[in-house]
């Protein structure tokens, strides 16, 4: 997959403006505050990983941004269209925007090919030839073609998984957006995914992970956001993040998932 | 007391020389026309609770509002604390509360009144509390009024059991895979459309078999209200004849052929939807 293909919606796009940009984000379940007071952004080709300590809001944070979840304060646009505004048609905006799952969340009774291509035929519009043809590059690329006609609970999570990214790649997103791709799997399956995930942030693709898998992070990663308890706390480049010099609360946060 | 009973099994197949027709064996013939009333009825009650009640399923698992958009002549009124006044003189009003209210009081309803009240309801009730026209139209123009009376009444009560497994069926599907249709961009309806109904029919297959074998069953009250099914037929058997265990047999005997048959097919169905690899879609 070349890169124009890629940011191809997005061509009004101006770099450095910000693919996705959250001002001030706050979101309440019931009585309790899960996001307070959120701000940041991620750039045209960036790749931010998103970490924290389990309860913290990260996984949140990344489903408000497609309008998964409702948010009651604040600001989110995704390339300049704003994600809770009532006019917005939010379907258009998350076919944009590809997705991938802790649980993988493939369609259970569509074969392999048919779940990359529903979304292409149904939303796109794309013709069943084209949707097979883009599907089957895509399974190419993701090591999977020999399993195209198979069911998701005949292949392992690692496989599924690799099939949930091809899933989301297929309506050529402006940005991926990962919600622990890789914590549902066996520990030796995690590179296979996380193997195609560091291709695709090479690519140039916008991503934005919410991950523990620090090594991918200082790998592949731009900027790292460290949230706590609902908050942003850090929001940093990645190497400032691992030099040790953030706050107590990342640190420690570093320390207990780093020495084990 | 000496139990004492004549069996004569042959009453059934018992023939009768007809001046016009010749040789018939009328109660035979009274269990054939019974029995084929029942499939009638049933078969048609089913095709309303299986549609009617795939819809009042669907409703009962509204929880995003929909908003429909309503002009407004003069300046907009607030109706209600769900509508929200947008430009140009048009009010977006929620309808999935409303929807979602009249599903759940319908199932209410008509799952919580006897079947037999209902049957009378629709049948001695309903023609006298519409208008005089709409009233007469149901008891003198309608064309086998005790048929087609009994026919809704049995698929608007099923409907209510075939709404709640299909309720039940979508509900059982993870929020994530709610999430994962929605974000690839399907709209609300394309992810009933392709992946919620079809996931959940297949989860609700032995529910639904048990509302088709009971609908079955539940068509033998359409005799109260005049339709001459199997039961009503085998009543008059024995009437006719004082062969009260043979007429009841007989009509025993298909009840159990029938409701075998649709088990048979519905284990056929259930195996072809059965989803490869899944060991059991309940226990996802």
């Amino acid at each position: 997959m070349n890169k124009t293909d890629n940011t191809a919606p997005s061509t009004e796009t101006t770099s450095g403006v910000g693919m996705i940009r959250m001002n001030d984000v706050s979101k309440w379940y019931g009585d309790f505050q899960v996001l307070i007071n959120c701000t940041t952004k991620v750039d045209v080709g960036e790749v931010v990983v998103i970490c924290g300590p389990s309860g913290s809001g990260k996984s949140t944070l990344i489903k408000v941004i497609n309008g998964l979840e409702p948010f009651q304060e604040g600001e989110i646009t995704f390339d300049g269209i704003s994600v809770g505004d009532q006019a917005t048609n939010l379907p258009k905006l998350r076919s944009r925007i590809g997705m991938v799952f802790q649980n993988f969340e493939l369609f259970p009774h569509i074969t392999i090919i048919d779940n990359i291509n529903l979304a292409q035929l149904k939303v796109l519009g794309r013709d069943q030839d084209e949707a097979t043809k883009r599907s089957m590059e895509l399974l190419e690329r993701v090591g999977l073609i020999d399993q195209m006609d198979k069911f998701p609970a005949q292949l392992s999570g690692g496989q599924q998984q690799r099939v949930a990214i091809a899933r989301g790649l297929a309506m050529d997103p402006a940005a991926m957006l990962f919600d622990e791709p890789t914590s549902a799997l066996d520990p030796e399956m995690i590179n296979e995914v996380l193997d195609v995930m560091t291709e695709l942030a090479l690519e140039g693709m916008t991503m934005m992970v919410v991950t523990h898998e620090m090594g991918f992070a200082r790998r592949v990663a731009h900027r790292v956001v460290f949230m706590d308890e609902g908050r942003i706390e850090e929001d940093c480049s990645k190497d400032e993040f691992f030099s040790g010099e953030r706050g107590e609360r990342a640190q420690e946060f570093l320390s207990k998932i780093l020495t084990h | 007391m000496e139990f004492s009973y004549n069996w004569d099994w042959s009453v059934l197949f018992c023939t009768v020389q007809d001046v016009k027709i010749g040789c018939v064996a009328p109660y035979f013939y009274w269990i054939v026309e019974g029995f084929g009333w029942t499939i009638a009825v049933a078969s048609a009650a089913w095709v309303i609770a299986f549609s009617w009640g795939s819809i009042i399923g669907i409703l009962r698992t509204l929880e995003d509002p929909i908003w429909l958009r309503i002009p407004v002549v003069k300046s907009p009124v607030n109706f209600n604390t769900s509508a929200i006044e947008a430009d140009n003189g048009v009010v977006l009003i929620n309808i999935a509360w409303f929807l979602h209210g009249f599903a759940t009081i319908y199932v209410t309803i008509f799952r919580n009144i006897p079947l037999l009240v209902q049957m009378f309801l629709w049948y001695f009730v309903l023609p006298e509390v519409l208008s005089k026209e709409a009233g007469m139209w149901l008891k003198r123009e309608l064309p086998l009024p005790e048929y087609w009376t009994s026919v809704v009444c049995l698929g608007l009560y099923t409907a209510s059991r075939v709404g709640e497994a299909v309720r039940a069926g979508i509900n059982s599907i993870t929020q994530g895979q709610h999430y994962a249709a929605m974000a690839v961009g399907l709209t609300r309806v394309q992810v009933y459309r392709y992946v919620l109904l079809p996931v959940a029919y297949r989860i609700i297959v032995p529910p639904l078999t048990s509302d088709f074998l009971g609908i079955f069953k539940n068509s033998s009250l359409a005799l109260t209200i005049g339709v001459l099914e199997l039961t009503a037929m085998t009543r008059q058997i024995d009437e006719y004849s004082y062969q009260t265990f043979e007429s009841f047999t007989a009509a025993t005997v298909l009840y159990i052929l029938v409701t075998a048959i649709v088990m048979f097919v519905m284990r056929i169905v259930e195996g072809r939807v059965s989803i490869p690899g899944m060991i059991s879609l309940g226990a996802k």
